[in-house]
């Protein structure tokens, strides 16, 4: 089976004035049709740039970017992006941010009603339909964030440390409501972050990248069934996973924090 | 409320206190400037007319004065606005655009409306056109100015999501740029009906030959210092209403800013 989202060897550069810095350096990721991939690292180690190269805001310096086989050259609603910060247009209302997708692609609206009333319910917006962004918690925008992107049914779903923002109690509640959604509908799913539990609850294979310049170090199988509820995190095998991570990735962080 | 309310007429009414004591006091020349008493009585019958045949060619003339100003400087604002939002917006989102007009723009601001004033008037004559491209000219500059400034300002991540969201230029350009540029806008709007007022008083003291530049003009020719200083008045009432209306609608269109700073 070919891989839904592929990198094959790719290296980024960043120019800033006379500095070159190396962000990604020959970084190779198979991840196949309805899998949950989560790209693990400590921060500054380019697992966001790696993100925006899938969904094509930007291009690598050398290697290959596909998505279904194809090389990926611009940004599109199949491989939809779930930021860190919600990035919702302050200017709409809950709603309209949620159809904005729907809307500027002018499909009429009998074709789409049911499915963002079901998407409204399913990740529980029922009654802030009319509130402005403003008026959300941050916990609250972020639901905006993902229901807008799941009505536009993409095949990849790119979360860039998407809950990394929020209190540890909204970011389990989330970590839940994703689970539950992402049961019921199975994308692709290419999800960022620096949170090893994060990472191991929610994914099917775990990349661990090194600090800068970001490559990958190791590639992880978690062998949990599904549904996960959020008590697997207390399971003797997601503990005995956790160490392998920890010890992988601390050396890491360690090199991370005294670059900065 | 009411606190604030005599903190802001303290400092009116101080000044209104001085300049009736020093035309009291004779500390400025007789006759030179007119008292607030008489100020107020001539504004009056400018506005509503004398009790018999009055002598003076300014009575009841004020509504009709108002409306041609108030006309000139609506046609020249909207003309500015018409103009200036659309341009702004591409100079600030094309740079092939930015580099063609931007240059130009930025050339030709500094030179103040007085200036265009002969060139007005050779190329278009004393008629309401003259008026009419000297009001839009000077409006026009803060107008484009402040857009431009406002695309630019848009939040790259606003644009990438919406670009993820498969929206094409058109969709971005008036329902992302647009809407945040927004706020910017209102401020050039504001800076634009200011400067709308000015120029309509400069083009009617000598580009036409109605309204309260006009008569503010005609008045000094004749001594009449009280209809100068109540059309000084009127135009500083004006400007400051058709603020306040701006502020309006702002606030009416930008509502998801007022829950922002609230909130």
């Amino acid at each position: 089976m070919s891989a839904h989202v592929e990198l094959a060897d790719v290296y980024k550069e960043f120019a800033t004035g006379e500095r070159r810095v190396e962000a990604l350096q020959g970084v190779s990721v198979a991840v196949g049709r309805n899998e949950f991939a989560a790209i693990l690292g400590p921060s500054g180690c380019g697992k966001s740039t790696l993100l925006n190269m899938v969904a094509g805001f930007d291009a690598p310096t050398r290697g290959r970017v596909l998505f279904a086989g194809e090389p990926v050259r611009a940004p599109d609603p199949r491989r939809a992006v779930v930021f860190q910060e919600p990035a919702l247009f302050p200017w709409y209302t809950v709603l309209d941010n949620i159809t904005f997708g729907l809307r500027t692609r002018r499909l009429p609206p009998e074709r789409w009603r049911a499915k963002v009333d079901t998407f409204v319910e399913q990740v529980g917006l029922r009654g802030f339909e009319s509130h402005y962004p403003a008026e959300l918690s941050g916990g609250m925008k972020q639901r905006v964030g993902i229901a807008r992107v799941l009505v536009m049914d993409p095949e990849v779903l790119l979360m860039d440390e998407p809950f990394g923002s929020l209190d540890a109690q909204t970011r389990s509640v989330m970590q839940e409501l994703l689970l539950s959604v992402w049961e019921r509908h199975q994308q692709t799913v290419l999800f960022v972050t620096h949170d090893i539990e994060e990472a191991l609850l929610l994914a099917d294979t775990v990349w661990v990248m090194t600090a800068r310049p970001g490559r990958i170090k190791k590639r992880l199988r978690v062998e949990l069934p599904r549904p996960r509820p959020l008590e697997v995190t207390t399971s003797p095998f997601f503990n005995e996973l956790k160490r392998e991570v920890l010890a992988l990735i601390r050396d890491e962080s360690l090199k991370a924090a005294v670059e900065r | 409320m009411a606190r604030r309310l005599v903190l802001s007429v303290l400092l009116p009414l101080a000044l209104l206190a001085l300049w009736t004591t020093a035309v009291h006091q004779r500390w400025v020349m007789e006759g030179i400037i007119p008292s607030p008493e008489q100020v107020t009585r001539s504004w009056y019958q400018w506005i509503v007319g004398g009790p018999t045949r009055s002598l003076s060619p300014y009575s009841g003339t004020w509504l009709a004065n108002v409306l041609y100003s108030g006309r000139r400087v609506l046609e020249g604002f909207a003309l500015a606005a018409v103009v200036g939002i659309p341009l702004g917006l591409f100079i600030g989102w094309n740079r092939l655009v930015a580099r063609l007009v931007d240059p130009s723009v930025q050339l030709l601001r500094p030179v103040p409306i007085t200036a265009w004033l002969p060139f007005a008037i050779a190329v278009f004559g004393i008629y309401d056109t003259s008026a009419l491209f000297l009001i839009g000219l000077g409006a026009f500059y803060p107008i484009v100015v402040n857009t431009t400034h406002g695309v630019r300002d848009t939040n790259l991540l606003l644009l990438r999501a919406a670009r993820m969201l498969g929206a094409g230029e058109t969709a971005i350009l008036t329902k992302v740029v647009f809407r945040s540029a927004l706020p910017s806008i209102f401020t050039g709007l504001r800076l634009g009906i200011g400067i709308a007022w000015t120029a309509v008083i400069v083009a009617e003291m000598i580009a036409v030959k109605s309204g309260l530049g006009y008569v503010l003009w005609d008045a000094y020719y004749v001594g009449r210092m009280d209809i100068c200083v109540a059309t000084m008045f009127s135009v500083g009432l004006l400007g400051f209403l058709s603020d306040r209306a701006i502020q309006l609608l702002a606030r009416v269109v930008l509502r998801w800013r007022t829950l922002e700073a609230h909130g």
